[in-house]
């Protein structure tokens, strides 16, 4: 859904991820549509998670660049990329609640460092974010107090405080039981529909990818780049690459042979 | 079924093995008794053995008709005999041993996914040498980056274009001040007592008791209130706050902050800076007080010193330099204590076993960085006369 003129809300071109002299992706192309749910998928250690910070601001990449609607992330100035970053919002993988503060202060936050609301106000939208997760009525509780999934779904409510264009999800399934992990699947396509979001998932769960996915990118471990993009389903019916096979069918066709002793 | 009848069952005796040669080709291990973790096992080296006698055998076969019970130690015997089979060319006929353990064998021989994933070969000890100074060298310059962040937003803070969050400082402020009292205070008595005890022993000799009035009143303001208060603050809040935002930087809290633009160094470091350089003082304070008590407890009760001699000769010698120079010292200590803190908090890697070692580090930093630093005081005064 590509509109003419409009530059994509992120683009990636040419991204080399690093750690010193370890290089761990190289030249990764891709773009993300308005609206789309954009899955970056992998097996563990690929590098999926590590290119969701330099997506998010906090690793610079070796080289290439990350765009946002046309504008270069890295290449901006703190306070610009601040300003590019405040239409973003982020659930890392095990909610990163900040420990010392309520669920209500969490959410308040961002509010207070980007708003000029009064305090009133602000604590009646952190009320709100925490109803839409389904945790009205949780907003003096401190992130110790509530179950990982709860506190997952809490770290959805602060993403969401700005009302982001662009939401990130690192491995939203992971630790969460199948019942929660749909759910919380439900939510991310909810969101989409009703505000439109554009949203990036990173993810390894077959099945969550499966179900909320339009778009996808496959990172491999063993050429250290993207071996596949496009809609999972439709890789799963056409894309004869084994590894993208094996993992879209849970290993299946290419079973682990025995070596006799 | 009964115990008895249980302990029978587990007993199929002592585990052991013996080695045959149905044909000159073949050598038959026939494995004996229980196999398990709690048996004591008999070594490879007498299969190994069986190998070396007479013409080498070409194929090794297991009989394990009389094996009892059997567990992971079996199988660990079993891969140590084959991987010695292998390497002298023998076939392995595994078609003797138990199902189980045939097909555990086959897992564990299994080639895994990656292997060229193995960790790189030891470097030579110039490389290592090398690469340890240069770790030590971007440590350092991670540090110095760090002093000059906090300077930054100590800077911020003083000219107000950042803020701090009232409720957090007070909450700092309490843990590093009232919550530190009891502590403070017996370590800072006992110091009085000792340097009294140690200083009369000496002083006595000369029948000048009456001085460790003096010795105790300048030591403890001078020197040991400030270092005192520091040496124990180092380790109760400063491991305290290695310990906290290591673990927030494990529960990518720190990440977090700096994706909605918050700055962790106003956040998180600054509210616990100002928290110790508001009670270092006033700890350092407490300290000498309760240092000069000390003092006084071993100077009347067993140096035949009267209350108001002591009193008087304390206050007599009691210089404001030697004070002011004391609670200088000690927000300097204070700084120092939250910059280790908190630097190693930050730097801290994402385990469990990176904020002990973030916590420990801190503490030995801040440690050294006040022993320097109370050095460096020492030539300067000396040097200036105060």
């Amino acid at each position: 859904m590509a509109e003419p003129g409009v530059p994509p809300p992120i683009a990636v071109e040419g991204l080399t991820m690093a750690y010193g002299a370890y290089v761990l992706q190289r030249n990764l192309n891709f773009t993300v549509q308005r609206g789309d749910i954009f899955v970056i998928m992998g097996g563990s250690g690929c590098g999926k998670s590590t290119l969701l910070r330099h997506m998010i601001g906090l690793k610079s990449p070796a080289e290439g660049a990350v765009h946002y609607s046309g504008e270069s992330l890295w290449d901006a100035s703190p306070e610009r990329q601040r300003e590019i970053l405040r239409g973003t919002g982020v659930l890392f993988q095990k909610g990163a609640m900040w420990s010392s503060m309520t669920l209500a202060e969490n959410i308040a936050l961002p509010l207070q460092e980007y708003t000029s609301l009064p305090a009133a106000e602000i604590r009646s939208l952190a009320a709100l974010k925490l109803a839409l997760v389904g945790l009205a009525g949780f907003e003096d509780y401190y992130p110790s107090e509530i179950s990982g999934g709860m506190q997952k779904r809490a770290g959805l409510a602060r993403a969401m405080a700005l009302d982001p264009d662009i939401l990130f999800f690192d491995e939203p399934s992971a630790g969460l039981d199948p019942i929660s992990s749909r759910l919380l699947d439900d939510l991310i396509l909810e969101l989409r529909d009703s505000l439109g979001a554009t949203i990036v998932v990173v993810s390894h769960e077959l099945a969550s990818i499966f179900a909320i996915a339009d778009n996808s990118i496959f990172l491999d471990a063993e050429s250290k780049t993207m071996i596949a993009s496009g809609n999972p389903k439709s890789l799963l019916a056409e894309c004869d690459n084994p590894t993208v096979r094996q993992f879209l069918t849970r290993g299946e066709g290419a079973a682990v042979t025995p070596v006799a002793p | 079924m009964s115990a008895e009848a249980q302990q029978q069952q587990r007993d199929g005796g002592a585990a052991a093995f013996e080695v045959g040669r149905p044909d000159p080709g073949t050598a038959l291990v026939r494995l004996q008794g229980d196999w398990t973790v709690h048996a004591r096992l008999p070594g490879v080296a007498e299969v190994t053995a069986a190998f070396a006698e007479g013409a080498p055998p070409a194929r090794l076969a297991f009989d394990t008709s009389a094996l009892g019970q059997w567990d992971s130690t079996l199988l660990a015997f079993l891969r140590s005999v084959g991987e010695e089979a292998v390497s002298r060319r023998i076939e392995v006929d595994d078609a003797g041993l138990p199902d189980g353990a045939r097909r555990l064998l086959r897992l564990a021989a299994a080639v895994p996914e990656r292997g060229d994933r193995s960790l790189p070969a030891r470097k030579p000890w110039l490389a290592r040498l090398g690469d340890a100074s240069l770790a030590f060298g971007g440590a350092a310059g991670e540090a110095i980056g760090f002093i000059g962040e906090a300077a930054l937003g100590l800077g911020r803070l003083l000219t107000g274009r950042a803020q701090l969050r009232s409720a957090d400082l007070w909450l700092l402020v309490q843990q590093a001040g009232a919550q530190a009292l009891p502590i403070v205070a017996l370590i800072s008595l006992l110091v009085g007592l000792i340097l009294a005890f140690v200083g009369s022993v000496q002083l006595r000799l000369f029948g000048a008791q009456i001085y460790v009035a003096n010795l105790v009143a300048i030591g403890m303001t001078r020197e040991m209130g400030a270092m005192m208060a520091a040496i124990i603050m180092a380790g109760r809040t400063g491991a305290a706050y290695a310990a906290q935002l290591g673990t927030m930087q494990v529960n990518e809290e720190i990440d977090a902050l700096k994706t909605i633009g918050v700055d962790p160094t106003d956040f998180l470091v600054m509210p616990r800076m100002v928290a110790l350089i508001l009670m270092m003082p006033l700890l350092c304070v407490y300290a000498d007080a309760l240092g000069i008590l000390g003092g006084f407890i071993v100077g009347v009760g067993m140096l035949g010193i009267t209350p108001e001699q002591y009193w008087n000769q304390t206050l007599a010698w009691l210089r404001v330099n030697d004070f002011l120079l004391g609670v200088g010292k000690s927000v300097v200590f204070g700084v120092i204590i939250a910059v280790a803190g908190c630097l190693r908090g930050i730097q801290c890697g994402r385990s469990a076993a990176a904020v002990g070692e973030a916590a420990t580090s801190a503490v030995v930093t801040a440690i050294v960085w006040i022993i320097v630093a109370d050095g460096i005081c020492a030539v300067l005064t000396n040097v200036l006369g105060i």
